[in-house]
Order: C-alpha cells, then structure tokens, then sequence
C-alpha cells in the first residue's frame, strides 16, 4: 500500500520534472514545478517527515514559487526559445552529461541495494518538528543563525540589485 | 495496515532521475527562468537523497542522530533555495532590464 503511493508519487514528480524542462511557456513550466513539489513533499510524508513536507509544501510552494512567479509576470515572458534550440553538439554533449550523471547515481543506488532492505515509515519518531527545532536550538544552533544572516545578506542584495540606477 | 517497506534505494533512483532531468534543463535551456527552475530540480533532488539516507538510518536506533542531522541538512538546502531564488530573480530582472532578454546567450561581456 505505502510502496504503491510511494511510487504513484515518484511517476507524478517525474513527469512534472519533464513538463519543467521541455515545454516552451514558463507558466507551464512553473506550474509543472509546483506540482512536483506536492509530489515530493509526498514522499517526505510517506518516509515520516511530517515537518519536512510541510515546510516543502509552504515555503517552496508557497513562497519560492510564487517570488518565480511574480518575476515571469513582471518581465512579461510569453514564449521562450524551444527545448535544445542551440547547436545540435550541445544538445547532444547536454543530454549525454546529465544521462551520465543520472547513470552514476543510478549504480551507485545499485551497489547499495543489498545493504538493507528498507524500512517502515515512520519506524522511529523523529519527523516531527519537536526533535528538529530542539536540534536547531542546540547543536546546530550556529548553522541556524548563519542561515539567518545569509537571508538577510540575500534580501539586501536583492533589494540593490533591484533598485531603479539614477543615470 | 499491510506495513509494506519502501527500499530507501527507490528513493534514491528517483533522486537519481530527477537529478538527470535537472541537468538536462540547465545545460539545454537559454532561458534564464527556466534554467533557475531546472536548478530547483536538482536541489529537490539532492534534498531526496538526504531524505533516502535519513529514512534508512532512521531504521536503527543507534544512527538516530544521523537521521535527525539529514533532515537538518534539508531544512537548510531549503533555507539557501529561498535566499537563491531571490538574488538571481533580481539579477534576471537587472539582465531583462540592460539587454532587453532574460537569455542567458546575451549575457556576454566577460565571454572571450
């Protein structure tokens, strides 16, 4: 039953993964997206991380997204150059790069399937944002409040790199 | 409930084809939104093999810790994503507003 929502949920991020890359309209594309982020907080769900599907569906979703969004609205992106329009070489060293890529980690999951079989989601409670927000309050404390200065740092550059220039 | 367990490897392979798709998209697009969002791909997909790893250390008590620290480790790609996508949005925007294009061909001054 989980295995069979497990795998419902890859196939929809897949395909969304390939309405991202291949279609010409950046609406799409960006729709695409937000579809397959539903499916991978799915997954997080299913492998027991209640938090981490949240913060997926609410932050990428909700906030990454629709800063894209804006963007695409703002420029007024209509209809973009078509999927491997450039040379024909770079289309195919691109698709031999990320085959290859996508090759490697597949052997290297291959190696590593008879290490362990697997395990029952949710075996052990650590999903939940009780045991994450005490690990960021404590051990990671100094990674947590980097990750706040480099948002602050990201807003300020952000906000010159967006300003009107005076000629 | 018939408790199937989930292979954490199947995880990973997803990892491994989203990872893929990714790349695809960012060395074959020239748009500059669309080779951005090809790059969320492949964070999402890295934060996948986080989750693999974390859910197959979860299975064990004594490698709890490791499973809590993968998840932390997720909670910060997400954190970097966000502060990502808002400099290079502003960039594109400044590109769009120099040359007229968020192509990523035209952006070519330091190119020799």
């Amino acid at each position: 039953m989980v295995s069979i929502v497990f795998l419902v949920a890859a196939a929809i991020a897949v395909i969304s993964a390939l309405f991202v890359v291949v279609p010409r309209n950046p609406t799409t594309n960006l729709l695409s997206l937000v579809v397959m982020f539903f499916a991978m907080a799915a997954i997080f769900a299913i492998l027991g991380m209640d938090f981490l599907a949240a913060i997926q569906i609410i932050v990428y979703s909700g906030a990454i997204l629709v800063l894209f969004l804006f963007v695409i609205m703002l420029l007024n992106i209509r209809r973009v150059e078509a999927f491997g329009s450039g040379r024909p070489i770079q289309a195919l060293l691109g698709t031999l790069v990320a085959a290859g890529i996508g090759g490697i980690v597949l052997v290297i999951a291959g190696l590593l399937l008879p290490v362990a079989g697997g395990v029952l989601p949710g075996a052990v409670d650590l999903g939940t944002a009780i045991p994450i927000g005490r690990a960021l309050m404590s051990t990671h404390l100094f990674a947590f409040e980097f990750i706040t200065l480099l948002l602050v740092a990201a807003i300020v550059g952000a906000f010159y790199l967006g300003k009107r220039e005076e000629e | 409930m018939d408790a199937v367990a989930i292979p954490y490897t199947w995880v990973l392979a997803l990892s491994a084809v989203l990872f893929a798709i990714g790349t695809m998209g960012v060395l074959l697009r020239r748009n500059g939104i669309a080779i951005f969002l090809s790059l969320e791909i492949m964070l999402n997909s890295a934060n996948l093999a986080f989750a693999a790893f974390a859910f197959r250390f979860a299975s064990d008590h004594a490698t709890a810790a490791a499973a809590l620290d993968g998840q932390l480790f997720i909670f910060f790609v997400i954190a970097v994503a966000a502060a990502e996508a808002a400099v290079g949005l502003a960039l594109f925007i400044l590109l769009q507003r120099r040359k007229g294009s968020i192509d990523v061909d035209r952006a070519n001054i330091l190119r020799w």
